[in-house]
């Protein structure tokens, strides 16, 4: 019985798929956590300053030279600064709309975890594929999630029923949709290209054929731009804008549920980061490794690649906050619709011109 | 020297934002590099970082509000409240001494306050008790990280400020018109 159990296919999928599940949360939670980390000391080097390098359990100080060494790296501060999230009080003002400022912070973070479900994080492991749902419309789904997003933060910024909040609210969601066209018409060109919706085969087509990002950099530029909108990110955070609306959308939120904006906001970074080394940088292959693998050493090695490159990304995100000024409203307006539209527009006639002409 | 800004617009390569780019990126990779390789002057400071090692306050700084006392020991302060009147916060209460308190402990003045308190929470550091006392009796002195673990703490009384403030002698104002109230006690020395 319970043998026939282990073997029923269905039963099978539902098992690994919750497995895959449960790894790729903790090991994006672990993500978050040290991205923030990375964030801060990046930020602080740049800036001239030292960075987070007290946090330590008086265990791991008794370490000699090591112990020392990983407290001035601020390994511990992630730790502490989880527990003091959880720790801290969760106060609700008075006059927020309450139910939807509690469901708020949720509904921000939730399709940030979804739109991982989809990506191709590594070839095979044993027999099981490396996604965790295989959705031949994968892109359109992550479109679909995406958008998702920006409910929570309009929301928050309704529900707070204060001023900076609601400022926050409202530039968040014009921003959001104009860079979501932008976003979606710089990925068609690349499945003019490839032909097929599904995200393994984009790969598979990519460690065929070389990184899309060559053949598409247009495309690139604009989908990181607008990557950078969409996740609130500086040069554009004007949702958040510390120096001009306190804190934006997350300004009345404290204690975990403000972690959750933060998480969100982190998630999702990881998310297009993701999405970006799928899209245009391969994903698990290199140009030697293109195969997918059929060992387990195999397996891990493209997991690792895949990574690596995320990390990459991530790194890109962190230092460009650092580097460049807030674009004032209009700006960030006249940018999306008056450049990234039309050159976007332009980029897929031209690559359907491409197709037509090469492909025959 | 008048300095003509140049604000010519932009050419089509400036605007296409990679200029900006270019030397965001050289700036910020710079003090990067700088501050992994130890070699930030602004960040390595040899022997410490704040709370263990203090931070060396210059002289001229302008920190906590203190009552000083004069060359002799004496409370300098005569209790005129200029300094309560236009301390903006309101941080500084002075308690007069009334009729019924003791002489001052400094020939020359008539009184001083029997109790002077300073709210440290309230006090921005401003300065203007320090410019308006006429005795020099208040200093805006070196301490600037001040904490405790009580608002009743952070009050500071007169016994607490004099003890922090210390002996400033400065402009000793008083001091010839005191020579000279000693002179016209023993004034016809020698007649004939
Ligand atoms: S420094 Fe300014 S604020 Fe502080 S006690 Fe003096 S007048 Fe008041
Ligand atoms: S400190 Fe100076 S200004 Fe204030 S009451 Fe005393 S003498 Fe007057």
């Amino acid at each position: 019985m319970l043998e026939n159990l282990f073997i029923d296919p269905t039963f099978q999928f539902v098992l690994f798929s919750a497995a895959k599940i449960a790894v790729v949360f903790g090991v994006v939670m672990t993500f978050v956590a040290y991205a923030v980390l990375v964030e801060r000391k990046v930020s602080a080097f740049i800036q001239d300053r030292v960075g987070p390098n007290r946090t330590a359990p008086p265990l791991a100080l008794k370490i000699p030279v090591l112990g020392r060494f990983l407290q001035r790296c601020g390994i511990f501060q992630p730790m502490a600064d989880g527990l003091k999230f959880i720790l801290k009080e969760d106060f609700t003002p008075a006059y927020v709309r309450t139910i939807y400022f509690w469901i708020a912070p949720a509904i921000s973070v939730i399709p940030a975890f979804l739109t991982l479900a989809v990506i191709p994080f590594g070839s095979t492991l044993g027999k099981q594929q490396m996604v965790i749902a295989d959705l031949n419309v994968g892109i359109l789904y992550t479109f679909g999630i995406v958008s998702l997003g920006v409910y929570g933060i309009v929301l928050a910024g309704w529900a707070s029923n204060s001023k900076y909040p609601f400022l926050g609210g409202i530039r968040s969601s014009a921003q959001m949709i104009s860079y979501e066209i932008a976003m979606g018409m710089s990925v068609v060109s690349l499945f003019l290209i490839v032909g097929d919706l599904n995200l393994s085969k984009l790969i598979q087509w990519q460690a065929d054929n070389g990184w899309l990002v060559l053949y598409q950099p247009v495309a690139f530029v604009i989908f990181l731009v607008s990557a950078f909108a969409e996740t609130n990110r500086l040069p554009f955070d004007l949702p958040e804008s510390e120096t001009e609306l306190v804190g934006g959308y997350h300004t009345e939120y404290s204690s975990m549920k403000f972690a959750l904006f933060f998480l969100g906001e982190y998630a999702n970074m990881i998310a297009s980061s993701a999405m970006m080394v799928t899209l245009f940088f391969g994903g698990w292959s290199l140009p030697f490794l293109g195969k997918p693998a059929d060992s387990l050493l195999g397996g891990l090695v493209h997991i690792g690649i895949f990574i690596a490159k995320m990390i990459v990304l991530m790194v890109v995100f962190i230092w460009v906050r650092w580097m460049l000024p807030r674009f004032r409203y209009d700006q960030l307006m006249d940018l999306g619709w008056r450049r990234f539209i039309p050159i976007a527009l332009l980029n897929i006639v031209l690559t359907a011109l491409g197709v037509a002409l090469f492909n025959r | 020297m008048t300095k003509v800004v140049d604000r010519s617009p932009l050419n089509f390569y400036e605007r296409t934002y990679l200029p900006a780019l270019v030397e965001g990126f050289k700036v910020t990779a710079r003090h990067f590099v700088r501050s992994v390789k130890g070699e930030n002057t602004a960040t390595d400071l040899g022997d410490g970082y704040y709370p263990e090692v203090p931070w060396r306050v210059e002289g001229g700084y302008r920190g906590a509000p203190y009552l000083v006392r004069d060359q002799e020991g004496a409370t300098k302060c005569v209790s005129c409240q200029l300094c309560e009147f236009i301390c903006p916060p309101k941080a500084i209460k002075i308690t007069p001494p009334g009729p019924e308190a003791g002489p001052a402990d400094r020939p020359n003045a008539e009184k001083m306050p029997r109790e002077f308190e300073i709210n440290m929470l309230r006090c921005i550091f401003c300065g203007l008790c320090q410019e308006v006392c006429p005795e020099e009796a208040i200093f805006l002195q070196q301490h600037y990280s001040l904490s405790g673990l009580s608002r009743e703490e952070m009050i500071y009384n007169k016994e607490k400020l004099l003890k922090l403030g210390g002996v400033h002698a400065g402009i000793q104002k008083w001091k010839h018109k005191l020579e000279e109230a000693k002179e016209q006690e023993s004034f016809p020395v020698n007649v004939g």
